[in-house]
């Protein structure tokens, strides 16, 4: 499995702790950024239970040593690393592969070849 | 929902004790069974009598009104106000009022209370002469004030100083005249009398003690003249007679109901009279030949007697009749047998003459046992004293600490509340035992606030607040419970705690402050949590780099999102008075961006469905226009609501809109722990609804009174009044107070109504320390509150005006798209957003 990596916008676009959205492939992104080092993560910016594109607008921090990010709709949070709701269990958004090459910011797809 | 099928139990007055039986056979059921009737002489329900002074400090009728709303209607009872029953027929069993209507009862309870007394001298019957006893009373003396510059109060008990107060409140140069060798004779000793005195007449009330008055006549330079036994006189222009109450006995009187030797209805254990189908209760009643002139046995008895009716079989046990009061802002106590006239009694006395401040404990012959207590000037030990005493709790081994003062600031908790029997009754005006609050701990009531909502406790005067707390903390202690009061998993602090490190510290930044007081990353209770502390303390740009991450999504985009992911659009409108150009301005806005316009409760307009990337120019406008921020986003200073006042309506006493903008323009953009809300009305016709707010001002004939802690919303709660008749600028200053306070002390997301229910010590701690400036922190208060005033810039201008800032109002980072999940449909000629139905129906690319 080759993935395509697809430059979306610079680091430095983003502030360290914060989020953005992205739009890619006519899909809602939302990258945050961990502290001020490399480190990102890419999931859905749908908020599947506040029912908005919202979630690159929350706040970042960690909940039992876990990293989430929380909805500002109503609060639910949700894993980066792994997408799943730490309030409802049955709820998982989408993670999409991502990484910083030269201070670009590149999200990963499957490579259709 | 009378029923002619069920006898009738007729209650004969609507004061306090007559309206707690009301509630006590209520909730025993019995109004399911008989057709309950009440009648009251007054021409309104039941109200607090205990707190009948506070009328001259701005309280109005309705504020103290015990009645809940509905109460009547909904519990199917009648009340006939302003109708007295004049005649009791006990062989018919019939009671006729007034009005010539009779009633047949099956049971009727006398709840009549008393009458004031009025020393038999000639002239009493003058015009301008008073008593002190019902509403009415009180606007009588407050419309015969206002024409008068020297008062008398005859009497100087307990009652006589109430209305010597209310007296000083109207600004009469007031007298007490007292006919014993002391103030309060029956509550407190020979020192304490003098003690009390000094500091009333420190106010400018001339105290005349061992006064017997001869005769009222005419005076020369005013309306009467009071002539003494001993030759002296004095001239004034008004009287109130405040010199003791007596049983209201005469409709017992008139059906031959067994009497006392010197008054008062003669009832047994259950509250019966001398005939079993009439019950009495409260100051007309006389038990083992007692008058109990205080309205917690009056409670007692009403509970005694319901329970009764209702088949069971409680008995009145006597009552104490300690008490505790602040007199002319005197602390006064008094507790047991506070003359030490037990046999063998002995006394441990402590008196500073210099604080004036007055302690004396008497206990028993063999020193086991506490008897009694006086205080004056401080009474703080009353609680636990008085718990002693009722208890029979073992004395400690040096008796004087109980009275000696405490430097070590470590007071007398350590003595008390775990040696008190689960029994012991904490709470006397809503009767709640140790037992109570105990069990309701157990249930989860972990919090001041949580323990009064449960067991009604300190819900009343207020005076066990302290020993609630007390037992509240060391139930929690015995039962294990850790109550973390930790703000989240990053910090082991309060916020309260977190506030003095950021200050002490000069801390500037999240950063900063995790590292060296928390751990982690820290999350979405206390980034915006220390975003807010950051921003009381030192006001910086709430969207800086460092702190731009810790803000709440509405704070981080100035604006409040909605349901749909956009937002909506507050300029700040102070005092809600606003220009016809300024509504165009507003009006032109939302329609060039299609917004959704509506009127808030504040009194501004709220602008909804503007997409985030829209928000800069929707503001470049209405800076343009002359708008600045709202701040309806934030935890912060919102409005200030008001009335139009004197300037237009033909009521008001002040300027309530010039006042309303003056507050608003002074915090406009303090951050606090939670929104804060203000109004001002123009007159005591409270249009502008203050007393539901924060903080709330209503304009007098004098100046304005303030009141703070109100709340709308989930839990509506009134304002208590906090100081009345202030000038301009003390009101200001007082505010500064009052808010720079609650900004330090109240936890998170803690409104001020919750942050003065959790307060030990209530309004009157506030007070204290706002007004009294009991901790010496009101200048700081003050500076702290100045420099937030003068670092003030409008956010939303310096947003609009740093193209840097600008930038992140978009939707995408790669791109000028707006969302395509946004989608509006139309609704009454203005746009909303499209349900999840309507979403489907329409064609969009890229929702998710």
């Amino acid at each position: 499995m080759t993935l395509k990596w697809t430059q979306v916008c610079l680091l430095e676009e983003i502030l360290p702790n914060t989020g953005c959205c992205a739009l890619y492939n006519q899909m809602q992104i939302a990258i945050f950024r961990v502290d001020s080092s490399e480190q990102l993560y890419a999931v859905q910016n749908y908020d599947p239970l506040g029912e908005a594109n919202v979630l690159s607008r929350g706040i970042v921090g960690d909940v039992n040593g876990e990293l989430v990010v929380a909805s500002p709709l109503y609060k639910h949070h949700y894993s980066l690393k792994t997408g799943k709701c730490l309030e409802d269990e049955t709820v998982q958004i989408q993670t999409y592969p991502i990484r910083v090459e030269n201070g670009r910011v590149e999200l990963g797809t499957v490579s259709s070849h | 929902m009378r029923d002619a099928h069920r006898p009738n139990i007729i209650v004969i007055g609507n004061g306090m004790v007559g309206q707690k039986l009301l509630e006590n056979l209520v909730e025993a059921e019995v109004h399911k069974q008989f057709n309950i009737l009440t009648f009251s002489e007054e021409p309104r329900p039941a109200y607090d009598r205990v707190a009948l002074s506070s009328f001259f400090s701005g309280n109005r009728a309705e504020d103290l009104s015990l009645v809940p709303e509905g109460f009547f209607q909904q519990n199917g009872i009648g009340l006939q106000l302003s109708e007295a029953v004049t005649e009791i027929d006990r062989a018919k069993k019939e009671v006729c009022t007034e009005a010539g209507n009779r009633y047949t009862y099956e049971l009727l309870i006398l709840a009549t209370g008393s009458y004031p007394f009025v020393p038999p001298l000639p002239g009493r019957d003058r015009k301008h002469c008073y008593v002190y006893r019902t509403i009415e009373d009180l606007e009588a003396i407050a419309a015969c004030g206002k024409q008068s510059q020297i008062g008398v109060v005859v009497g100087g008990g307990l009652l006589g100083l109430e209305a010597a107060k209310a007296l000083k409140d109207m600004d009469l140069e007031t007298h007490v005249v007292e006919f014993a060798p002391r103030l309060m004779a029956v509550q407190v000793d020979e020192i304490g009398g003098q003690l009390l005195r000094s500091k009333i007449e420190a106010l400018g009330v001339q105290v005349h003690t061992q006064k017997n008055s001869k005769e009222i006549v005419d005076g020369n330079q005013h309306l009467h003249r009071i002539n003494f036994v001993d030759g002296e006189h004095l001239e004034t222009d008004m009287i109130v007679f405040s010199a003791g109450i007596r049983p209201q006995d005469a409709l017992a009187r008139q059906c031959d109901l067994a009497l006392g030797e010197r008054g008062g209805i003669v009832i047994n254990d259950h509250c019966q009279t001398s005939d079993t189908s009439i019950y009495a209760i409260g100051e007309c009643a006389l038990w083992q030949n007692r008058i109990f002139g205080l309205v917690a046995p009056g409670y007692q008895m009403a509970k005694v007697a319901a329970e009764h009716i209702a088949g069971g079989s409680a008995a009145f046990t006597g009552a104490d009749m300690s008490t505790k009061l602040k007199l002319l802002g005197v602390d006064v106590a008094s507790v047991g047998d506070a003359h030490a006239r037990t046999e063998g009694a002995r006394c441990f006395n402590y008196l500073d003459e210099i604080k004036g401040v007055y302690k004396k404990v008497v206990v028993d012959a063999k020193r086991e046992r506490l008897l009694g207590a006086v205080l004056v000037g401080d009474a703080e030990e009353y609680g636990t004293l008085l718990q002693m005493t009722l208890n029979d709790m073992p004395l400690p081994e040096n008796v004087d600490s109980l009275i000696l003062p405490h430097y070590d600031g470590s007071g007398m908790t350590g003595l008390g509340v775990d040696a008190l029997p689960e029994s012991a009754q904490i709470c006397s005006c809503n009767n709640v035992s140790k037992g109570d609050i105990c069990q309701a701990v157990g249930s989860g009531a972990t919090t001041l606030a949580a323990i009064k909502e449960a067991t009604k406790a300190s819900t009343t005067c207020g005076g066990c607040t302290a020993l609630v707390g007390q037992v509240l903390n060391a139930e929690l202690l015995k039962l294990g419970v850790e109550v973390n009061t930790d703000i989240c998993e990053h910090f082991p602090h309060t916020r309260q705690e977190l506030y003095h490190i950021v200050r002490i510290n000069n801390i500037q930044t999240f950063a900063e402050l995790i590292e060296k007081h928390g751990k982690g990353r820290g999350c979405d209770i206390c980034k915006p949590a220390v975003a807010s502390i950051l921003a009381s303390c030192w006001n910086q740009y709430i969207l800086k780099p460092e702190h731009s991450q810790l803000q709440d999504t509405n704070d981080r985009f100035l604006a409040n999102m909605q349901k749909n992911g956009t937002y909506s659009v507050v300029p700040r409108v102070p005092g809600g008075e606003i220009t016809p150009d300024k509504l165009i301005a507003i009006g032109e806005v939302a329609k060039k961006y299609d917004l959704y316009t509506k009127i808030t409760g504040g009194q501004r307009i709220d602008l909804f469905g503007a997409r985030l990337e829209q928000l800069p120019a929707i503001w470049e406008e209405l800076i343009a226009a002359g708008f600045e921020s709202g701040h309806a986003y934030g935890k912060a200073m919102r409005t200030v609501k008001s009335c139009v006042g004197s300037t237009w309506c033909r009521y008001g006493v002040q300027d309530s809109v010039s006042m309303a903008i003056q507050i608003e323009n002074r915090y406009r953009g303090v951050r606090s722990p939670h929104k804060l809300k203000l109004a001002v009305s123009g007159c005591t016709r409270e249009c502008a609804e203050a007393q539901s707010k924060d903080v709330g001002v209503i304009a007098t004939e004098k100046g304005w009174n303030l009141y703070v802690c109100g709340n709308g919303g989930m839990k509506p709660r009134h304002a208590d009044l906090l100081a009345s008749d202030l000038d301009d600028q003390t009101l200001i200053q007082y505010i500064d107070r009052f808010l720079m306070f609650y900004i330090r002390t109240a936890d998170r997301l803690q409104r001020t109504s919750v942050w003065l229910d959790n307060l030990e010590g209530g309004i009157d701690y506030v007070r204290q320390v706002v007004c009294e400036d009991s901790l010496s922190i009101a200048t700081e208060l003050e500076n702290d509150m100045q420099s937030l005033i003068d670092s003030y810039v409008c956010e939303w201008r310096y947003t609009v005006e740093n193209e840097e800032e600008r930038k992140r109002f978009s939707h995408f980072v790669n791109s000028s798209e707006p969302d395509s999940g946004v989608q509006f449909v139309k609704e009454r000629g203005q746009i909303r957003p499209a349900s999840t139905d309507e979403l489907q129906q329409i064609p969009t690319q890229a929702i998710n």
